[in-house]
């Protein structure tokens, strides 16, 4: 283990450098973050992960972020266990019956100020998925009101990155 | 003569169905059926319903051909399978949820995928869910999800634990079911290619495979031999992908977290690789009835190549890391042990079952093309615990990294898609097909017209899923994490 360890300290990092906010979202949220919130968080934001009826091809490209290319902690945003300890919940899938009651919970569970990114193209409006009485009509813009939008079937981690920057942005 | 042709010797043959038999027969050839099972002389592949008949798909442990078997039930009903095989169980109880069938003699009739909220929703279904008792002094429960603390999928755990030992742990699933079988009736087979290829999102390379298999053989449509090759080529890339991503995940959650930065990079490598090869990170929609999507060019060969190169310098260190670490061992070996008997009676498939001595591996033993040109040998361990599933991925992991190879050695040059004769008749197909968890089955059943009347998709989590519940007895609360991840079962592909 000391090898890998020390072979980690001598090569440079894989991690990338950080692309661009994504304009568009950036004006989209302009307004939705209000300068309290801006003041109280700073340039730090916790998400919380939520899956709502996703194939999780989503999840595994969120799931990328985490890695050495991307490496999400070194912008302040990370990743959390609890809706108690979130700013951010990103939600995935067309939002399924079955999960509605929990995504509803999970919101209200998360303290406010708070905002909610719906990511994948089935996030938006159900996507391949839309019109199955499985599925709540409107997806997660249905039961939760959505900041912040993420297109992608799944979002490629660049997207998401870009997305989520454009919110610390639009806070900071 | 083996108890599976005896059975179709006597029943009724459809002809329409390629390229296995499928025969209806009587109530008392599906009991009959439902025993042999039970006596481990066949294998359940899949039971699923339509509104007036059931179907069952299984394998003969003897011959090892496979058949689907059909009972009509024209007034809703059929002997039930899981009353003595209880891997038919949650089977059943979604055959009532989605197509109201219901098994006579089932001893669980509670409502499994339909939790009271849909608009059809049934009467029961809107009660309270009945979880089994766990009895015992000084018992306590432990309830977990479905929103869960990592970055994964929904579903319910009920453990009941006495101190740290758990004593019983009960699912439930059916939080991410999106109605696909529902929403592929009446689709063309354009759509339904795309539904099946969000099925599972970490397996849909092998569901599009499936699908594809599925209607060209209901067709009878050749596809051309580059297609062929390059669907395989996609379905090692996704093995590869999935199995670097679980080993990682493995070891991080016995707080080694080295592993799993290494593993996350490989398989950020494996995407990038796909990403440049075929135009998407998950290779999503790459394959379709009748070829696939994306040739492969000089650039994309090149970049899988450096690839191979790229993980055969960085992943035997890796390996060598996860031997020599005791205090990772220490947590692995012995942990989530689950039995043979277990694994062969539920028919697991992947590291699941391999790891608990079943030597089944579809590419193998289901051959098809073009595996059976191939060269690969497939790992099977008798320990079962969470250690042998990390060796079995590390198995398949070497042998890909060599199919990946010999396809790139041997890819055939011609076209990519072969037109697909639609419109004849009537027609119904059935696949399976190797995913990295294990064998997926799709049975296809297409109108005259060629749009899709049923299409049942068979995730193979739910044959594992059950012995998880098996495994983590007796192991301890903090061990969870570590079974379910060794395990990996896929809630989506279970949920539908």
């Amino acid at each position: 283990m000391r090898k890998h360890i020390f072979q980690g300290m001598i090569h440079a990092p894989l991690t990338e450098a950080a692309p661009a906010p994504d304009d568009a979202a950036l004006a989209e949220l302009a307004q939705a973050v209000e300068r309290t919130a801006r003041r109280r968080l700073g340039r730090s934001l916790a998400i919380r992960e939520v899956d709502a009826g996703s194939c999780n091809g989503c999840e595994l490209e969120i799931h990328a972020l985490n890695n050495a290319f991307y490496d999400l902690e070194r912008f302040g945003l990370r990743f959390v266990a609890s809706p108690r300890h979130a700013d951010v919940l990103l939600v995935t899938g067309p939002l399924t019956q079955n999960m509605r009651e929990a995504l509803e919970r999970t919101y209200r569970a998360t303290p406010d100020p708070k905002w909610v990114v719906a990511a994948g193209d089935c996030a938006i409006d159900g996507g391949l998925f839309a019109g199955s009485p499985a599925c709540v009509p409107g997806s997660i813009g249905a039961a939760v009101p959505v900041d912040l939008y993420i297109r992608g079937c799944p979002p490629r981690p660049i997207d998401l990155l870009k997305g989520l920057l454009a919110l610390l942005e639009a806070q900071a | 003569m083996a108890v599976l042709s005896e059975t179709l010797a006597k029943a009724q043959p459809c002809l329409a169905h390629h390229p296995v038999p499928r025969a209806v027969v009587g109530a008392e050839a599906w009991k009959q059926a439902a025993q042999a099972l039970a006596e481990g002389r066949m294998t359940l592949l899949g039971l699923w319903g339509e509104h007036d008949a059931a179907h069952m798909a299984v394998r003969d442990t003897e011959e090892g051909s496979i058949a689907v078997l059909s009972l009509l039930c024209p007034n809703g009903r059929f002997p039930s399978v899981g009353a003595v095989h209880p891997p038919a169980v949650r089977l059943e109880r979604t055959m009532r949820d989605l197509y109201g069938l219901i098994a006579d003699g089932a001893k669980d009739t509670r409502p499994w995928l339909d939790h009271g909220k849909w608009p059809h929703s049934r009467a029961e279904a809107r009660a309270p869910y009945d979880f089994l008792p766990a009895e015992g002094e000084n018992l306590h429960h432990i309830v977990v999800g479905p929103v869960h603390a990592g970055i994964i999928e929904p579903g319910n755990f009920r453990f009941t634990a006495g101190g740290e030992t758990i004593v019983r742990l009960e699912e439930r699933l059916g939080y991410v079911h999106k109605g696909i079988e529902g929403l592929m009736a009446g689709a063309d087979l354009k759509r339904g290619a795309q539904l099946a290829g969000r099925t599972s999102g970490d397996s849909t390379v092998a569901y599009a495979f499936a699908f594809a298999r599925a209607a060209e053989a209901a067709l009878g449509c050749e596809v051309p031999p580059r297609a062929v090759w390059l669907r395989a080529l996609m379905a090692e890339l996704e093995r590869l992908a999935n199995h670097f991503g679980d080993i990682g995940a493995i070891c991080n959650d016995a707080a080694f977290a080295l592993m799993h930065a290494h593993t996350g990079v490989l398989r950020e490598l494996v995407l990038r690789t796909c990403d440049a090869a075929f135009g998407h990170r998950l290779m999503r929609d790459g394959i379709v009835p009748g070829g696939v999507a994306h040739d492969l060019d000089d650039r994309g060969v090149a970049a899988i190549r450096a690839l191979l190169a790229e993980a055969r310098r960085r992943f035997p260190p890796l390996v060598k890391l996860y031997d020599d670490t005791a205090s990772l061992q220490d947590r692995t070996v012995g942990t989530g042990r689950l039995s043979p008997e277990l694994a062969r009676q539920y028919g697991a498939g992947g590291f699941v079952g391999r790891a608990s001595g079943r030597n089944f591996d579809a590419r193998r033993d289901l051959v098809y093309a073009p595996y059976d040109q191939l060269h690969f040998t497939v790992p099977i361990r008798n320990d079962g615990d969470v250690n042998a599933r990390v060796w079995i991925r590390i198995h398949e992991v070497e042998q890909s990294l060599g199919l990946i190879e010999q396809i790139l050695d041997r890819l055939p040059a011609g076209p990519i898609t072969a037109p697909l004769p639609i419109g004849s008749d009537a027609c119904e197909g059935l696949a399976l097909v190797e995913g990295f968890r294990g064998d997926v089955l799709v049975w296809l059943h297409l109108n005259r017209e060629g749009t899709i009347a049923r299409c049942h998709l068979r995730d193979p989590s739910w044959f594992q899923w059950p012995l998880l519940e098996a495994a983590i007895e007796g192991n301890i609360v903090a061990d969870f994490p570590l079974c379910n991840k060794s395990f990996n079962c896929s809630y989506s592909g279970h949920d539908l």
